[in-house]
């Protein structure tokens, strides 16, 4: 490993054995009984030769990741991207010594600390004094270490009237700020951040991001996960975009942002199986746009439900544009989802948006109470305006001035 | 590749390392750390945090708290010494009185079984944090143990406030007792090792502890002195664990009114040696794939 080589992978896999629920659901009560049977059997007989048990009756070996290699250099500051299910979050626990890989080897020099979720090990019963030296030892800081910055810490969290109330008592946003708080003063010389920064409100999202930029400044070595491309982009100089567990493109963080964004060009439609434990789930789902946005959707039910449909609206870069629902603002114009498997069809208006590049998350919903389907996979859809008579500037995305196009009037008065 | 490479850091003087030896640390399928031993003390910060989270929240929000740990020794004790002593008529060991004879066997069986019930579970109830962060797994159940030992120390007193009150002290004998107490620690913690790695794959194991606890207070010579099995039946009857533990914990605190019956007990210190053994080999062996089990 040359000298200023801080983590080299090498051929790196990680695979899973995944079981599905075969697709046929017993009819009679003498096929349950003989399924179980065949199942106990199944799971004694593994037991027996000490392998795990994997629920569902059909078994298939899954690489979360295959033959990944890269190479990080001290103090880089590299960005890891890819949709969701690539296998960053896999990753990250194998370089963070969660999981052993199945496959090949890495290479890490110097003391790695990760922060995979925020408030790892805190433990309700106790005091936010109590949590910050806990959390902190879990995170690998010594004793010494957390009471030198126990001011800092909780200075940042900015909670420290309520520093002897237990956690429990926290609001959920004092109860991430602390535990944030907590990990941005660990100074290691690697670390590993997941999808971490979003959390908390507007303001402390921009605190930690300037945390981060100062760690980063700081010549530590970053591997960092996140959807939120802005942050990335402003942070990271190099790349790596993993796109089914294998790295697809990596090099400058532009260039890997771009492939990424050319790679996830057909996606404007998805269809999957209903998860089993859900009583209704959209199977099939295509977007297109003419006029306006059209979604034309599969909605599968296991008994005839009322809930709105909505649809989240990101940006090129994934940034949240807006929220266009069914049945969310009125309760009256809800849909009703019969029994069964049913189409529908979604309109939303293109009025006020700028040309370029949306994704779309599609949920339904018990508005305001519960999530009932939520989409694994993002459409996209490619929107042109057309300029209408009279108009010389139709406003792209791509021009920095953000999504929304509006036409403002001149009057003379009020 | 894999010696140590020479470099010095020169980013930033904060960060804790020495210029100088830097250690290559290399992750490969099936590769056991050579470190290992290193690096569990390494970490023993986070060993004693653990073990004081445990004992911090163990009697939170309950009403009579800490007098837990008392009123249940108390409470079994005179439920076997009116089952066993008074109704059974079992004999005790030499001039001891019935409760002292049961409480000094009591001590013991409530370590190893605390010990074992505790650290059996102690990695599926921590799932959150061997899924989210790396440190040797081996700190989870072992600083669950000292709960047990605290708990401990709470029914010793007990049995010394017993043996004032009944007028009986011990003698000499009693300053072996923290080679025992090791002892039962040792004694349970092969065991649980074994069921903590067992109990992340088979959940089953959390069905089976209970029972093994049950099971074993009876088998073991806890309510009754075990002079009382058959003299021929005696070093089978020492294959238990358990026994020459709770023996040896008669003989220091009853001053030699209980002897020791020295083949059952060398006997016992071997199974003991051979489950701790046994259980941190399984430990090792599986510790890597905990993480993707949950």
């Amino acid at each position: 490993m040359s000298s200023d080589t801080v983590i080299r992978a090498e051929g790196l896999g990680k695979k899973y054995i995944i079981g599905h629920q075969s697709a046929d659901r017993p009819n009679t009560f003498r096929d349950a009984i003989s399924q179980n049977v065949r199942n106990f059997l199944r799971g004694a007989g593994e037991m027996a030769r000490g392998k795990a048990i994997v629920a569902g009756d059909e078994l298939e070996e899954f690489w979360a990741l295959k033959d990944v290699n890269f190479e990080i250099k001290r103090g880089e500051v590299v960005g890891i991207i890819g949709r969701n299910g690539a296998g960053k979050s896999t990753l990250l626990k194998v370089l963070s010594r969660i999981t052993e890989p199945s496959d090949g080897r890495v290479e890490i020099k110097g003391r790695v600390a990760s922060l995979l979720e925020v408030g790892t090990g805190f433990h309700p019963e106790l005091s936010g004094r109590e949590n910050i030296f806990l959390n902190g030892a879990i995170l690998g800081m010594t004793r010494a270490e957390i009471a030198r910055k126990f001011d800092e810490i909780v200075d940042f969290s900015g909670v420290e009237k309520f520093l002897d109330t237990p956690v429990k008592r926290y609001s959920s946003g004092m109860y991430v700020r602390l535990a944030f708080a907590v990990a941005a003063h660990l100074e290691p010389e690697i670390l590993i951040v997941d999808e971490v920064l979003a959390v908390g409100d507007a303001e402390f999202q921009k605190k930690c991001l300037g945390k981060m930029q100062d760690v980063a400044g700081q010549g530590r070595t970053v591997l960092f996960v996140s959807h939120n491309m802005a942050a990335i982009q402003a942070m990271c100089k190099s790349g790596i975009l993993l796109h089914q567990g294998s790295v697809a493109a990596g090099g400058s963080v532009t260039d890997v942002m771009r492939t990424y964004a050319d790679a996830s060009e057909s996606a404007s439609e998805f269809s999957r199986v209903k998860p089993q434990l859900q009583r209704l789930a959209v199977t099939r789902a295509k977007a297109s746009v003419e006029k306006e946005i059209i979604l034309e959707l599969t909605i599968e039910a296991e008994v005839t439900t009322v809930c709105a449909i909505e649809v989240k609206i990101l940006d090129a870069t994934g940034a949240p544009v807006g929220l266009a629902s069914v049945g969310g603002w009125i309760p009256q114009s809800m849909a009703t989802v019969e029994h069964g498997t049913s189409k529908r069809i979604v309109k939303i208006p293109t009025d006020g948006l700028a040309s370029g590049r949306y994704r779309l998350i599609v949920a339904l919903t018990n508005p305001g109470v519960e999530y009932l389907d939520f989409s694994p996979n993002e459409l996209e859809v490619d929107f042109e305006r057309t300029l209408r008579p009279g108009e010389t500037r139709a406003l792209s995305q791509s021009e920095g001035h953000g999504c929304m196009r509006i036409s403002a009037e001149l009057h003379s008065s009020v | 590749m894999t010696q140590k490479e020479t470099m010095t850091s020169s980013l930033d003087q904060s960060a804790p390392t020495t210029p100088g030896q830097e250690r290559v640390l290399v992750l490969e399928a099936g590769r056991t750390e050579r470190n290992y031993w290193s690096d569990l003390w390494a970490y023993r910060e986070l060993f004693a945090i653990l073990a004081w989270r445990d004992i911090a929240v163990q009697y939170k929000q309950t009403v009579i708290g800490v007098a837990w740990a008392v009123i249940r020794p108390l409470l079994t004790m005179v439920i076997f010494t009116v089952v066993f002593g008074t109704l059974a008529k079992l004999p005790t060991e030499g001039t001891a009185p019935y409760p002292v004879m049961v409480m000094a066997g009591m001590l013991p069986w409530f370590l190893f079984s605390t010990i074992l019930s505790q650290a059996a579970n102690s990695l599926v109830s921590n799932s959150n944090l061997i899924g989210k962060v790396y440190f040797p797994r081996l700190i989870v159940p072992t600083a669950s143990s000292i709960v047990a030992l605290v708990d401990f120390l709470v029914t010793f007193v007990l049995l010394l406030g017993l043996m004032v009150v009944l007028g009986f002290y011990p003698s000499w004998q009693i300053l072996f007792l923290p080679f025992f107490v090791i002892l039962a620690v040792l004694a349970a913690l092969g065991p649980a090792l074994i069921l903590a790695s067992l109990n992340v794959r088979y959940r089953d194991f959390r069905f089976i502890v209970p029972f093994i606890v049950q099971f074993g207070m009876y088998v073991s010579p806890v309510g009754f002195a075990s002079s009382v099995v058959p003299e021929n039946l005696r070093l089978i009857y020492s294959i238990n664990p358990a026994v020459g533990v709770i023996d040896g914990f008669r003989w220091c605190l009853l001053g030699g009114q209980a002897n020791l019956y020295w083949p059952g007990f060398a006997l016992s210190l071997v199974v003991v040696a051979f489950f701790l053994w046994l259980g941190i080999r399984t430990f090792r062996a599986t510790e890597k794939t905990f993480a993707d089990l949950f």
